[in-house]
């Protein structure tokens, strides 16, 4: 078994659920670590989506773990079987440790595939069909520093019977132990780390004997799968989530799949979530929209040296009466349908001639050089530098809201946050942070 | 090694002697020095300097259509050397208009681009891109393709646009026929691209910040090409541009007017081969005596993962590339080359737009890095050396060299092997 060299020291646990701490002894070397509440690193094989490497060199406090995905991975099994070297290398990502997840989780795919010996992914060609076999000969050839075993992950969707509830947590406990198996003769996957996956829909009884089961394993931590942001109500999530973290052993950490709302990662985090996958970024710059809520909870309302007076008025004054509601023809009801109300959709019409950054006061290199004009602009006109800049900023938001949930959960000021982040933007005059 | 040429005026002209500067000609904001001449071709290796900056040549200028380099910031672009790039005036006059980019100071305010820019006129892609587009004496009528309204493209609207975009060298206005057109429409064409030029400098707001090129123009045809030179020479204008080629002609006329308009250019003025980008073509027209270039070939041609190399270019998307460990070049500097194989970059291909991003600066890399060795070759005057060389890389062997390319490299004393 891996020398389970990852280790969770927890600093603080709030009410009984909230965690607070670090993850060390992360990567083959143990030389990394990733604060909790956290998220990783959203990748498209390796490539934080729209990025290319020296641009995301330039951002601070990106994530230390790398997320790739098997479905983007699995059409590349004999590429990479000739190279050798594992996937870290072949992608020319380094300093970073690399997290291997079964699915895309801002690209959910069909159900009905699965059987009792197998699970199917999408890749960029179609359905790609694994076996346990198949899946960890992919590892092998991935190395990952840390992976999530084989998952029948199937039960996410609305009215589920209870069977094939149970049916997805036999199978996975049953992927899980070959995985196991597999994985303690294996040389190439010496000193990986194993999260084992939590089943079991919205039943909760079904929930807690994966965990359960699941704990009884030699994992280093648990995916907790199935709970999809658009798949459950949010009350009844917390509510699974918070009887799972029962019964999941105190010092290893839980990582959530499919969830990234600012809202909702508050709320599971008091549930007992440690761990976010970071694709709520990308999905929102791909509706052409920026991230511009507000987490901060510093001791001084007035925000000193940000966002002037001035400025705030004239936004107000030339604010469209009509609000959030788009007014422009060129954007996508699609999009629109989805857009929270965390972000601002730079292709309504409104921020044709907003001068101002993105978001007043952000650092990220698209806000301290671009303004809204331009983004407007880029997105009207389809230009790739849209998704780049937008990327950016998110990606910077995102985790310094991250780092403002960590800060508030050191200092008791996690109502605040969540006060914050749910204000409407028109108190917010769109221009703090 | 060639003596050293002064010419344009000093930038920083003072308020005081603005009205006797007037009086005489306004000095314009741009300062040739040829730094070296090719004492057996017309190369020529020269400094530019401009309102934002030093350009060194030749120079090849990506281009940056709608105020952004597809998928590069302006950083990247910075990062790998780029002096100058250009923008699309037709494009940025429809979207987002000039009245925004004027109240965001400029194209360079607004793209945030701290180095030299070069617009187009507009002419050219009325022409090409836009299908009911009607060329009077007054200007190119043509429909928005956004709203349908109808809009007048005049020379004086032209250099309007250009002087709201605020870039460092302007193009006129030219009535642009296809190179593979014939007969009057070349000769009417010709002679209204004159008139509009007097019409551009007569309009042009900023003299002293804005440069304005003249844009030759006469078809194929030696005679008429000569006439417009001899008549545009007479201008006042900072740079000239050699146009309306580049357009699907044959290379054999294509090389024979470059190199009649190099010969009756002044010396002591920037030449501007429009649309060429090809390495090979600009090798030949740097013999020929040409300074500056522009295409969206390397750009384009990258999006689609053809990445360009000494020999060639790779298909990046060709199941070749799958198993190719290897950079795109291993003799490269750039970004992408010092992080990415073949073999990952057809991976994400099929994943993520930020291929296209790495393959594009590949090329843009490419293009500035070829333009800087066959200036030092012209600057140590071995660049005949150089161009020997560089065919041999490029062609797998001497027979399947161009016979355009040979010819014109003949005709400036260059024989290849």
């Amino acid at each position: 078994m891996a020398s389970n060299r990852m280790k969770l020291e927890l600093s603080r646990v709030v009410q009984g659920r909230s965690r607070l701490g670090v993850l060390t002894g992360l990567g083959r070397t143990s030389q990394h670590s990733l604060e909790i509440p956290g998220c990783l690193l959203y990748t498209h094989l390796g490539t934080v989506p729209h990025l290319t490497q020296d641009t995301l060199q330039t951002l601070r406090n990106i994530p230390s773990v790398t997320q790739v995905t098997l479905n983007h991975i699995a059409e590349q099994q004999e590429v990479l079987e000739d190279f050798k070297q594992g996937f870290t290398k072949f992608a020319g990502l380094h300093d970073t440790v690399l997290y291997c997840s079964l699915y895309d989780p801002a690209a959910p795919c069909p159900t009905g595939f699965n059987t009792n010996k197998t699970v199917s992914v999408w890749g960029s060609s179609g359905r790609i069909e694994l076996t346990v076999d198949k899946f960890m000969a992919l590892q092998k050839t991935v190395q990952p520093d840390w992976y999530q075993t084989m998952a029948d992950g199937e039960t996410w969707q609305n009215n589920t019977s209870r069977k094939r509830v149970r049916k997805s947590v036999d199978r996975t406990l049953a992927h899980l132990d070959e995985c196991l198996l597999l994985h303690q003769k294996s040389q190439e996957l010496e000193g990986a780390e194993v999260f084992g996956v939590v089943q079991g829909g919205d039943i909760l009884e079904e929930r807690e004997r994966s965990a359960r089961e699941t704990a009884k394993r030699p994992v280093a931590g648990f995916c907790l799968d199935g709970f999809q942001s658009d798949s459950m109500d949010q009350s009844l999530r917390t509510q699974l989530i918070a009887a799972v973290s029962r019964v999941l052993p105190e010092d290893k950490p839980r990582l959530l799949q499919g969830v990234g709302r600012p809202d909702e990662v508050l709320d599971c985090v008091e549930a007992g979530v440690d761990l976010f996958e970071g694709f709520f970024p990308f999905q929102v710059t791909e509706r052409g929209s920026a991230l511009c809520f507000d987490f901060d909870i510093s001791s001084n309302p007035e925000r000193a040296g940000r966002a002037p007076p001035a400025v705030l008025e004239l936004n107000d004054n030339q604010r469209d009466p009509a609000g959030d509601v788009p007014q422009n023809g060129d954007t996508n009801p699609e999009d629109q349908a989805s857009v929270t109300p965390f972000e601002i959709n730079l292709k309504d019409k409104r921020y044709r001639d907003d001068f101002r950054p993105l978001v007043e006061g952000c650092g990220c290199y698209c806000c301290t050089n671009h303004q809204r004009a331009y983004l407007h602009h880029l997105l009207v006109t389809n230009e790739l530098l849209a998704g780049v800049l937008l990327m950016i900023h998110n990606v910077v938001h995102y985790q310094g809201f991250f780092s403002a949930l960590r800060e508030a959960l050191a200092n008791d000021k996690v109502e605040l946050l969540k006060r914050r982040i749910r204000r409407p933007r028109d108190e917010q005059t769109e221009s703090k942070e | 090694m060639a003596a050293v040429v002064e010419c344009g005026g000093d930038t920083n002209t003072k308020e005081k002697h603005m009205s006797l500067k007037k009086a005489l000609s306004v000095a314009s904001p741009l300062t040739l020095r040829i730094v070296a001449e090719c004492s057996v071709t017309k190369a020529r290796a020269c400094d530019l300097i401009l309102p934002h900056g030093g350009v060194i040549t030749p120079v090849f200028m990506p281009v940056g259509t709608q105020g952004t380099m597809k998928g590069i910031t302006s950083d990247q672009l910075e990062g790998l050397g780029c002096q100058i790039c250009l923008g699309n005036t037709y494009h940025l006059g429809m979207r987002p208009g000039p009245e925004l980019i004027s109240k965001a100071n400029g194209l360079h305010g607004f793209m945030k681009w701290k180095r030299n820019l070069l617009t187009d006129s507009g002419g050219f892609q009325m022409v090409s891109l836009v299908e009911l587009s009607e060329v009077t004496e007054e200007g190119v009528k043509f429909k928005s393709p956004y709203d349908g309204k109808e809009i007048l493209l005049s020379p004086e609207e032209s250099i309007s646009i250009q002087n709201c975009l605020g870039s460092d060298i302007m193009m006129q206005l030219d009535d642009v026929v296809s190179s593979t057109v014939t007969g009057p429409r070349v000769e009417e064409a010709m002679h209204r691209s004159i008139r509009w030029l007097d019409r551009c400098i007569a309009a042009n707001q900023n003299p002293d910040k804005q440069n304005l090129f003249a844009i030759i123009q006469g078809g194929l045809n030696a005679e008429l090409r000569k006439t417009c030179l001899d008549e545009m020479t007479k201008r006042d204008v900072p740079g000239f541009a050699i146009g309306g080629l580049s357009g699907g002609e044959e290379k054999d006329d294509f090389w024979q007017m470059v190199t009649l308009s190099t010969d009756h250019l002044p010396r002591e003025k920037p030449r501007y081969l429009m649309g060429v980008g090809y390495a090979v073509d600009l090798v030949v027209c740097v013999a020929l005596g040409c300074d500056m270039f522009d295409c969206v070939f390397p750009t384009r041609t990258a999006r689609f993962g053809s990445a360009l190399v000494p020999w060639g270019s790779l298909q990046l998307r060709q199941k070749q590339f799958a198993k190719d460990f290897q950079p795109i070049d291993p003799n490269c500097h750039c970004p992408t080359c010092k992080t990415h194989s073949r073999a990952y970059l057809h991976a994400l291909f099929r994943n993520d737009t930020a291929a296209m991003h790495h393959v594009t600066i590949h090329n843009i890399f490419y293009q500035l890095t070829l333009m800087h060795s066959v200036r030092q070759s012209i600057i140590e005057d071995r660049f005949p050396e150089f161009v020997r060389t560089f065919m041999k890389r490029m062609f797998p062997s001497p027979d399947q060299y161009p016979g355009w390319a040979v010819d014109a490299l003949a005709s400036v004393n260059v024989t290849l092997d």
